[in-house]
C-alpha cells in the first residue's frame, strides 16, 4: 500500500510488508459513492453555478487539468469585474473625472485585497505576480537594510525567493538556507540557530509549492522577531485556498500571485508592514506610494481583486472536498508497486498530492498522460528547465525520477481522480518495460565491447 | 577500499536508468557483494543515496570522478 511517508520508511506494496500508517492522521476518509463521469460538481457558499458551467465548457474537451498548483483558471467572478473595467480606461494618477473613477475602482481593489489578508490597504503594492513581488520583498528590504546583511530562507523556498536572495551575496549578503525534513518541513530548531542579531529577513513559505507541506511560520514569526527580524511569506499556494492573514501568520511580508489563485496572469502583490522599511526595484514614477513604478494594470486587478475575495469566500466548504479527492488518489497509488508519496499527511494543502513512481522517467510519464488528456506537473530532472532535479525533492532526500505532482481546480470531482487512476498503472507498468529493455539493450552492448 | 564485484557504467546515460540498472545489478550480487556504478546524470546524484535508503542497501561510499560524475560503492545487505 502506498502511504504518505518520510523517504526514509520504505513500504513496498508488492512485499505484503504495508504496515503503513495508512494516510493515518490526516485526510479524512471518503465516503459515499464515486459520482459518475460528467456528474456536475456541486458544492456549498457558490452560487454561481452558470457562470462555472461556462468556466467548465472553457476548457479543452477532454481535458482532465490536474495542474492547478501550477496556475488556475479564471474564476467567473474576476472574469466579470475584468469585463466591466476594460471598457473604463482612465490613469489612477490624474485629475480628471475619468481618472478619478479609475483611482476608485484601483481604491477598491486595494482595499478588497487587504482585507483579504488582513493588510492595511496601504500596506500593498501591486505587481505582475508573485515572482515580481517576492523579488521587491527581498530585494528592495535589502535596498532599504542600513545594519542588517544576514537573511535565512527555507532550503525549499520557490526560486523566486532563492534567487534574488542568492544575487544579495554579491553585494556584502550573507545567505542562510535552512534545510528541511522527509517531509519538507523547516524544523523551527534549525531555523532558531540560523537567526541572528544581524538577521534582515527569514523568508519562509505558507505552504510548499511541491509536496504541499505547510511550514511552521507562526514558530518563525516569532524567532525572527525575537531578533528584530522580518518574516517573509510567500502565499502564492494557500491565498484563497487556506486562510491566509498577516497577523495570524506573524507576517510583515506577504506576497500573493493572481494566476494561481483563478485570478488573471500578470497580477499579483506584495503585502508590507509600515515596520518594513522598502525601496523601489521598478523605479520611475511616485505610484504605489513609490514602492512600484509603472501604470498599474487595472482590469487585472479588478480581476485579482474579485477572484481572491470570491476565493476565500468558497475555499473553507470545499476543503474536505479537496482532502477526499487526495485521500482518493493516495488510496488508487496502492495498487501501484513502488510507490512514495511525498509531504505531511496532515499539515498540506487539502488539493495537492506529490509522489515518484520508481524506475520510471517523470516525462516520459507526462507525455504518456498527455496522450490521454491528463495534464499533471513532475520534479524530475527530464522536465525541468535546468536539467537539475527539483531542489525540493533533493532538499527532502527523496527520490526524484518518476516524480509526479497532482493539484485539483476547485471544481475536481472523483472522475477526475478516477481517470487518471484508469490509465497510471498501464501507463507506469509499460514504461517499467522500456527502461528494462533499455536496461537490456546497454548491457548487450557493453558485454559486446 | 572494498573491490567491487560488479561494475556498472552509465555515464551518459540519464534517470531512471543509473537507478535501474544499480537495483538489477544489487539484486545479481551475493549478500555481502559490492556494485560500484559510475554515473554523471544530476538525478543520480540525488537518486542513489536516496534509493539506498528506501531499500535498506548500504552506500558504502561516493567519490567524485575527476573526469566528472561520480562513483557510487553499494553493498547488498539483505
Amino acid at each position: 500500500m502506498a502511504v504518505w511517508t518520510d523517504p526514509g520508511v520504505w513500504t513496498d506494496p508488492g512485499c505484503g510488508q504495508s504496515g503503513a500508517p495508512a494516510l493515518a492522521a490526516g485526510l479524512p476518509s471518503r465516503s459515499g459513492a464515486p459520482e459518475s463521469a460528467g456528474a456536475v460538481p456541486t458544492w456549498a457558499g457558490n452560487a454561481q453555478g452558470l457562470a462555472d458551467a461556462t468556466l467548465t465548457a472553457m476548457r479543452e474537451p477532454a481535458e482532465t487539468y490536474l495542474d492547478a498548483a501550477s496556475t488556475t483558471p479564471l474564476h467567473p467572478a474576476a472574469r466579470s469585474a475584468m469585463v466591466e473595467a476594460l471598457d473604463g480606461f482612465g490613469d489612477p494618477a490624474r485629475l480628471y473625472g475619468r481618472a478619478r473613477r479609475a483611482r476608485m475602482l484601483l481604491d477598491r481593489s486595494r482595499e478588497r485585497l487587504a482585507a483579504a489578508v488582513g493588510a492595511a490597504p496601504d500596506e500593498l503594492v501591486l505587481t505582475s505576480g508573485g515572482t515580481e513581488a517576492a523579488n521587491l520583498a527581498v530585494t528592495g528590504l535589502a535596498r532599504g537594510a542600513r545594519r542588517r546583511r544576514h537573511l535565512v530562507v527555507a532550503a525549499v523556498e520557490h526560486t523566486s525567493v532563492l534567487a534574488p536572495a542568492r544575487a544579495l551575496t554579491a553585494q556584502g549578503f550573507e545567505v542562510t538556507e535552512v534545510g528541511v525534513d522527509g517531509t519538507g518541513r523547516v524544523d523551527p530548531a534549525e531555523l532558531a540557530a540560523a537567526v541572528r542579531d544581524d538577521t534582515l529577513l527569514v523568508g519562509l513559505q505558507h505552504a510548499n509549492h511541491e509536496v504541499g507541506t505547510i511550514q511552521p511560520v507562526r514558530e518563525a514569526a516569532e524567532l525572527a522577531h525575537a531578533r528584530g527580524a522580518l518574516l517573509l511569506v510567500d502565499a502564492c499556494q494557500t491565498l484563497g485556498r487556506l486562510p491566509v492573514d498577516m497577523a495570524d501568520l506573524g507576517a510583515d511580508l506577504l506576497v500573493a500571485s493572481g494566476h494561481k489563485s483563478y485570478g488573471p496572469p500578470g497580477t499579483g502583490f506584495l503585502a508590507v508592514s509600515r515596520r518594513a522599511r522598502l525601496r523601489p526595484v521598478m523605479v520611475g514614477d511616485e505610484r504605489e506610494r513609490r514602492r512600484r513604478a509603472g501604470m498599474e494594470n487595472l482590469p487585472g486587478v479588478a480581476g485579482l481583486a474579485a477572484a481572491v475575495a470570491a476565493r476565500v469566500a468558497e475555499a473553507p466548504a470545499e476543503r474536505d472536498r479537496m482532502a477526499d479527492l487526495s485521500t482518493r488518489l493516495v488510496a488508487g497509488l496502492a495498487g501501484i508497486p513502488e510507490v512514495v508519496v511525498y509531504g505531511d499527511p496532515a499539515t498540506r494543502l487539502p488539493h495537492l498530492v506529490a509522489f515518484s513512481i520508481l524506475y520510471i522517467e517523470g516525462e516520459a510519464l507526462l507525455l504518456l498522460l498527455d496522450a490521454k488528456g491528463i495534464a499533471v506537473h513532475s520534479g524530475s530532472s527530464c522536465t525541468a528547465d535546468t536539467q537539475e532535479p527539483s531542489h525540493v525533492l533533493a532538499a527532502m532526500g527523496a527520490i526524484t525520477h518518476g516524480s509526479v505532482r497532482v493539484s485539483f481546480l476547485r471544481d475536481a470531482t472523483e472522475a477526475d481522480v478516477d481517470r487518471l487512476l484508469a490509465v497510471l498503472p498501464d501507463a507506469v507498468a509499460d514504461l517499467r518495460e522500456m527502461a528494462e529493455l533499455d536496461t537490456q539493450a546497454i548491457e548487450r552492448a557493453a558485454e559486446g565491447r | 577500499m572494498t573491490t567491487a564485484a560488479t561494475t556498472v557504467d552509465c555515464l551518459g546515460l540519464a534517470c531512471p536508468i543509473p537507478v535501474v540498472r544499480l537495483a538489477k545489478a544489487v539484486a545479481a550480487v551475493e549478500v555481502g557483494g559490492v556494485v560500484e556504478l559510475l554515473a554523471d546524470d544530476p538525478g543520480a546524484r540525488v537518486d542513489i543515496p536516496v534509493w539506498c535508503r528506501l531499500k535498506d542497501q548500504q552506500l558504502l561510499a561516493r567519490h567524485d570522478r575527476p573526469e566528472g560524475g561520480w562513483v557510487f560503492q553499494v553493498r547488498r545487505a539483505h
